[in-house]
């Protein structure tokens, strides 16, 4: 059943609609100013409201509660002794000490913990329980962090004028000080206001250089003495040798003479190992290598001249950029990096002028700037020339033995890590530093980081593997530490780099056996061919015939080209 | 009596032991082989801590007891033989 209640409402009754209508504005309240309550007032001028746009802040203040630490000690003094017992009288305490002995319960109690004891300290003495048992067998954590450098500190170039960082070396002691030679190798970039000085830097304080070194011309090379840590000599752009002692000042100690320096800048001075510690050798590009003895610098002590024809013609000579000691074996056999690309191995002790030089090594496109021996493999060097890195085996001379790919970007320095056999550095010209470790990746460095916007021109590895300053050209070196990974021996790193640079060593003896087996077959049946029909004298054709060959090849490839093009052409009007 | 005397002394001629000490529950060496600053500072550390090893056992267990207190510090070995009225304490350098 269904309760329905109807409720029934007229329509019109609902609620009407609204209907508005217009009405002209009516007037309800005109208050007039009244002036007499004015003076109820007083005027206020000026105001002043300030007004701020800033963050709304609030301040707090913590304090942590004082812990009051006091500092106690223990004195311990004889105690528990029985009221009747004074124990610093020595009879009484015996007396005691007697009282307690004749005790039964003292009696069983001793002998049992006598036997307990004896057993604990046969067990001592029969075997060490405590020992390590696994010790071979703790597997060295090997840490996988990714390599990496970070940058240490900067030294930047104090002068308004900029000059190249051209060469870096350390300290030998502790290496804390870095000695950076600056100047401008770009030809005849040399503005009359640019400085002529060098600077030793303190590691730690890279605000300020802490010596300055004052050479007549500008430094292109500077090295420390291993043995004597005070003296530097260094290779100015004039040619000249020059040598410093930081315990007498900036000035340099002597200088060689105009006449019998080199013609063109001194691009690398090494220190040579002497009894008396005193002689070095440099190199420049006017294809001399001279041997000085820092006493006398009036005239060098000898001279070679880098012929590749052995005649000692100074028109024909290479230039030279790079020099190399074999410290360890022979120190008498060098080798020198030169500008146009070979590596010329050179005996100082040769005889005749003609014998000083001894071999060369080609492959390389451009000038060497950089020329090291492997501190642990001295057979085997590293060149770092154009835009290649190589690495060469003494026996091999017509080809490295393991190269880097062309980089975009010329290389300018490298060297060998002096802690890993299979590290070495190399730095391009578009400031980046890179870390090559063959023993982990053949195709790539393993770390390739950008040091500054514009190019690096040196390195140089301190002896500890650990830290590397690089200089740049607007005259900044940068300080860079490596991570632990790539500056410890890994286990059996020599080993392998031993075995990578044998088995590279003996491909490319192959390949030479090979090589010249197909040259000797060529030259047999050239020399066959040249036999059997004397008509055709041409067996070699001149430069101008190979000249006027390669061209008419080259514009017919062209025309082809050109031909091939205008086809395309007509084929794409023709569907359009 | 004879027979302690005996124990005692065959436990010093052990190899590698350096000292013997007999404490009381006082805290009064009975007999030591050591000079007196050296027993007095033994005896007050070592019956201190063996006060505290043993009630750390009891409160873990309170059937069990403190049967042996070793102490292996770098240079040696310092053995407690505890009872509830005597402390036995040996110093003796392991063989290594």
């Amino acid at each position: 059943m269904e309760i329905v209640h109807v409720y029934t409402k007229k329509r019109n009754e609902f609620g009407r609609q609204c209907n508005f209508s217009d009405r002209p504005a009516e007037l309800h309240v005109d208050i007039l100013p009244d002036p007499s309550l004015a003076s109820n007032f007083i005027e206020r001028d000026p105001c002043d409201i300030p007004i701020q746009c800033t963050q709304e802040m609030s301040e707090h203040e913590v304090n942590t509660e004082r812990f009051e630490s006091d500092t106690r000690g223990i004195n311990h003094v004889e105690g528990g002794w029985p009221k009747d017992v004074n124990p610093q009288e020595m009879e009484q305490t015996i007396r005691f000490r007697k009282k307690v002995e004749k005790d039964e319960h003292y009696f069983s109690t001793i002998m049992q913990l006598g036997s307990n004891m004896e057993h604990c300290i046969k067990q001592n003495n029969a075997i060490n329980i405590y020992q390590e048992y696994f010790e071979e067998e703790e597997v060295v954590e090997e840490s996988e962090e990714q390599p990496s450098a970070k940058t240490i500190n900067v030294f930047r170039d104090p002068n308004e004028i900029k000059r190249t960082a051209t060469c870096l070396s350390w300290h030998p002691d502790g290496s804390c000080k870095l000695a950076v030679a600056y100047s401008s190798l770009g030809f005849q970039n040399i503005s009359p206001d640019m400085s002529y000085d060098s600077y030793i830097w303190d590691i730690e304080n890279p605000n300020k250089p802490e010596m300055t070194l004052k050479p007549v011309s500008l430094l292109v090379c500077l090295e420390y003495n291993p043995k004597d840590s005070h003296i530097l000599v260094g290779g100015s752009y004039n040619g000249q040798i020059a040598y410093w002692d930081t315990r007498k000042g900036s000035q340099p100690v002597e200088m060689s003479t105009i006449e019998h320096s080199h013609r063109d800048p001194v691009y690398k001075v090494i220190w040579l190992q002497s009894k008396t510690g005193t002689d070095t050798f440099s190199a420049s590009t006017d294809g001399q290598v001279l041997w000085w003895d820092i006493r006398k610098m009036s005239e060098p002590t000898e001279r070679l001249v880098l012929d590749p024809n052995k005649k000692g013609n100074l028109d024909n000579a290479l230039g030279a950029i790079s020099l190399e000691l074999d410290y360890h074996f022979v120190p008498t056999k060098f080798m020198v990096g030169t500008e146009q690309g070979l590596v010329v191995s050179c005996n100082r002790k040769a005889k005749t002028p003609a014998e000083k030089i001894v071999c060369t090594y080609s492959g390389h496109h451009g000038p060497i700037y950089a020329l090291q021996r492997n501190p642990f493999f001295p057979k085997n060097f590293l060149t770092v020339a154009d835009w290649t890195a190589r690495i060469w085996s003494e026996d091999i001379k017509e080809s490295s033995i393991m190269w880097t790919k062309y980089h975009m970007a010329y290389l300018s320095d490298g060297c060998w890590s002096p802690v890993r056999p299979s590290v070495f550095f190399t730095v391009k010209m578009d400031g980046t530093l890179d870390v090559w470790d063959f023993l982990f990746k053949q195709n790539d460095p393993t770390l390739s980081l950008k040091v500054c916007d514009e190019a690096l021109y040196s390195l140089r590895v301190q002896d500890n593997g650990r830290f590397l300053a690089c200089g740049s050209q607007l005259g900044t070196a940068t300080l860079l530490e490596i991570s632990p990974g790539l500056c410890t021996l890994q286990r059996n790193e020599k080993a392998l780099a031993t075995a990578m640079f044998e088995r590279e060593t003996k491909r490319e003896k192959i390949l030479e056996a090979r090589h010249r087996e197909m040259r000797l077959k060529e030259r047999s049946r050239s020399e066959q061919s040249k036999d059997e029909d004397t008509k055709e004298g041409d067996g070699e054709e001149s430069v101008e015939e190979l000249a006027t060959r390669t061209e008419a090849e080259f514009y017919e490839i062209v025309e082809a080209e050109l031909k091939k093009r205008a086809k395309e052409q007509e084929k794409k009007v023709r569907r359009d | 009596m004879a027979e302690v005397e005996e124990t005692l002394k065959r436990i010093q001629t052990h190899k590698g032991v350096i000292g013997t000490i007999v404490v009381n529950a006082e805290g009064i060496p009975i007999r030591t082989t050591l000079d007196n600053s050296t027993t007095v500072q033994y005896t007050g550390l070592l019956h201190q801590l063996t006060m505290k090893a043993r009630s750390t056992v009891r409160d873990i267990d309170p059937q069990n007891d403190l049967a042996f207190l070793r102490i292996r510090s770098k240079k040696h070995e310092i053995m407690v033989a505890p009872d509830k009225e005597y402390l036995l304490i040996v110093i003796q350098n392991p063989s290594e």
